[in-house]
């Protein structure tokens, strides 16, 4: 019988102490230099973010570019790009498991950070777009004293209400549920009192006793099925804000498919673009989170790309095939229009640049494929940016046509949002082991001969 | 599974592999109120201790029902009974646009109630629990058998350990 042999998924000769050790030394050590330098930079753009959000919620929206006919700008195109960097977490930490992926052992703890963090992020824009934030209450339906007047289920934007909350509630239960044992080890660890007794609380007693192995296992394949459909059905619901509206551009059938590929190729983007930077970091992270696995993700990207660009030529095809005048129209402008060159950033990001991964030595380089998931990130900004303003900005009348005003603030909430995002991340990292310790000791000896051991099993 | 405040003895392996094969071995001494502490979820080890299946999926399936049941009522409700409104002219019930919002309530119902069923079942939180070893978290293995089992001994559960090649053997007084 011929053997099938793995890259191993763990470099280097280690022990299950030498892994507790490795993932734990950032968050049992002093934070150094470069942390701190990274985490002021990232608060700093937070503050920032905070006080612009603090001003437009105080002037009102029309600090940003939106107008007639532009109702629809930064916000929810920023949102929609958040929300999508978060779906590769989930697709990671679930979809993965549920293939029984082994690589995603190392991965799947900061994508799954990721995905809480960005839709964290995300779920701002709408609220603060509402234009009347302090009534966002009015989102939910809660018995009042207007009748009771309810909610209108049958709109999308309210269906985006449930899918987001419920993702964002999921997601931040299965992260933490499979913090819980790490938690427990950091408890036992730990040295001093407060430290112990922080931890202690966050790993809710856990002990690690057989039966309630069996039983948390239970759950955590439980809640990777749940969380499966789950994802596909947000960016599906995302796509329907658009898609079930009767705007040329917006109205296609194509759109919960092409927003979930496109969601799953930018959020791959972002894990590739936080992890080589943690790699740097963290040396010693290498030798859980190695070429390897970066190489897989870099196929991912690919795949997606592809999958967006078929996306991007299906659309154009059936606006001819459909012959009907108005489509064709909201596609030639959106590629030869005023915003030609927002459509061409989009296509040479998201469509030619990730064909480099064709490669081998390009999917393996850190510095190509950090470049490539910088230029993935902004593409996939552009093609939410495209969705919505060029399909809003020329509709049936030319006396409703216009330009979107992009002014100061939507640089601001743009470029802030990351500083949110980014500040999170760093506490994350810092607090939180960045690698499931419970997760990669079982898969320490793939690919590898155990000791004392003849073969594997 | 052994209440919280009884003591008996623990064994203490430093690979999972043995610590395993210990428990299928302590099993098959007639044993019945044993639990193995391990760091991660070993393979196997349900197996050689005798686990059942855990019947968490069954109260997942009853709150995923009663989660679709509470999504469509609440829908239902609303547009039809408590202020019928027409939007569009589309029906009070209009069914495939309360499909969305009936899946998300479902889901969340189904995924927190799976994990609260989890909490209760293992006691969390636990406040304090006992450790046997610091270490249990990290890199040993641990086999501990209850003072209330039936052919509990400790002179013999010590010996039956160490045959098994426990690196360490302890009498620990609260499990």
């Amino acid at each position: 019988m011929s053997t099938v042999t793995r890259n191993p998924l763990v470099l280097g000769n280690k022990s299950y102490k030498d892994i507790t050790d490795d993932i734990l030394a950032p968050v049992e050590a002093p934070p150094g230099k470069r942390w701190f330098a990274l985490f002021l930079s990232a608060k700093m753009l937070f503050l920032f973010y905070i006080l612009h959000i603090a001003y437009i919620i105080a002037t009102g929206m029309g600090l940003l570019g939106v107008n007639h006919p532009i109702g629809w700008g930064t916000m929810i195109i920023t949102f929609v790009f958040w929300i999508g960097i978060g779906h590769a977490g989930t697709l990671i930490s679930a979809v993965l498991f549920l293939f029984r992926q082994k690589w995603r052992t190392s991965v799947a703890r900061s994508a799954e950070a990721m995905t809480v963090f960005a839709v964290m992020t995300a779920g701002i824009f709408p609220l603060i777009h509402t234009g009347r934030p302090w009534l966002d209450f009015w989102l939910l339906p809660y018995p009042n004293q207007r009748g009771p007047l309810w909610v209108n289920f049958r709109s999308p934007l309210l269906w985006d209400v449930f899918a987001v909350s419920t993702y964002a509630t999921v997601s931040s239960v299965f992260w933490y549920v499979g913090l819980v044992p790490d938690f427990a080890t950091i408890r036992d660890r730990a040295q001093t009192k407060l430290r112990k007794t922080i931890y202690g609380a966050l790993s809710l007693g856990w002990r690690g006793s057989a039966r309630d192995w069996s039983h948390y296992e239970m759950v955590y394949l439980l809640l990777a099925g749940l969380s499966t459909p789950l994802v596909l059905s947000v960016h599906t619901i995302v796509s329907f804000d658009f898609a079930v509206s009767m705007l040329p551009g917006w109205h296609t059938t194509i759109f919960p498919p092409y927003f979930v590929a496109g969601a799953i190729f930018s959020g791959f983007g972002m894990v590739v673009t936080l992890l080589t930077l943690v790699r740097i970091g963290f040396p010693q992270f290498k030798d859980y989170i190695t070429i390897d696995h970066m190489e897989v993700m870099n196929k991912i990207i690919m795949a997606t790309g592809l999958l967006v660009g078929y996306a991007y030529g299906s659309e154009f095809f059936i606006a001819w095939y459909s012959g009907n005048p108005y489509e064709v129209y909201a596609f030639t402008n959106r590629a030869f229009g005023p915003y030609w060159w927002a459509y061409w950033t989009m296509i040479t990001c998201n469509v030619v640049i990730p064909q480099l991964f064709w490669f081998r030595q390009f999917r393996r380089s850190i510095p190509v494929m950090f470049v490539v998931s910088i230029f993935v990130n902004i593409g996939m900004w552009f093609e939410r940016f495209v969705i919505t303003v060029t399909s809003l900005h020329r509709d049936f009348l030319p006396s409703n046509w216009g330009m979107y005003a992009w002014s100061w603030f939507d640089t601001a909430i743009l470029f802030g949002s990351f500083g949110m995002f980014l500040t999170i991340f760093m506490l994350y990292l810092k607090f939180v082991p960045a690698i499931s310790i419970a997760e990669v000791k079982p898969v320490l000896y793939v690919g590898k001969k155990r000791p004392n051991h003849g073969g594997g099993h | 599974m052994a209440k919280s405040n009884t003591g008996g003895i623990a064994g203490i392996w430093l690979d999972d592999h043995e610590c395993v094969v210990a428990a299928g071995k302590v099993r098959e001494a007639g044993f019945k109120k044993f639990d193995a502490i391990t760091p991660f979820p070993v393979h196997g080890m349900e197996e050689a201790i005798g686990i059942k299946r855990s019947f968490i999926p069954y109260v997942t399936f009853a709150f995923a029902l009663i989660g679709l049941g509470a999504g469509t009522l609440l829908q239902v409700w609303t547009s039809s009974v408590s202020w019928p409104l027409n939007v569009g002219g589309k029906p009070f019930v209009s069914g495939p646009a309360f499909a969305p919002i009936m899946f998300e309530i479902m889901i969340l119902f189904a995924a927190l109630s799976s994990v609260v069923a989890l909490f209760a079942i293992c006691r969390l939180p636990k406040i304090n629990p006992p450790v046997i070893d610091p270490d249990l978290t990290c890199h040993k293995f641990a086999i501990f058998i209850s003072s209330e089992d039936s052919g509990y001994n400790a002179e013999r559960c010590e010996q039956l350990l160490k045959s098994l090649g426990a690196v360490e053997v302890k009498r620990v007084a609260h499990y």
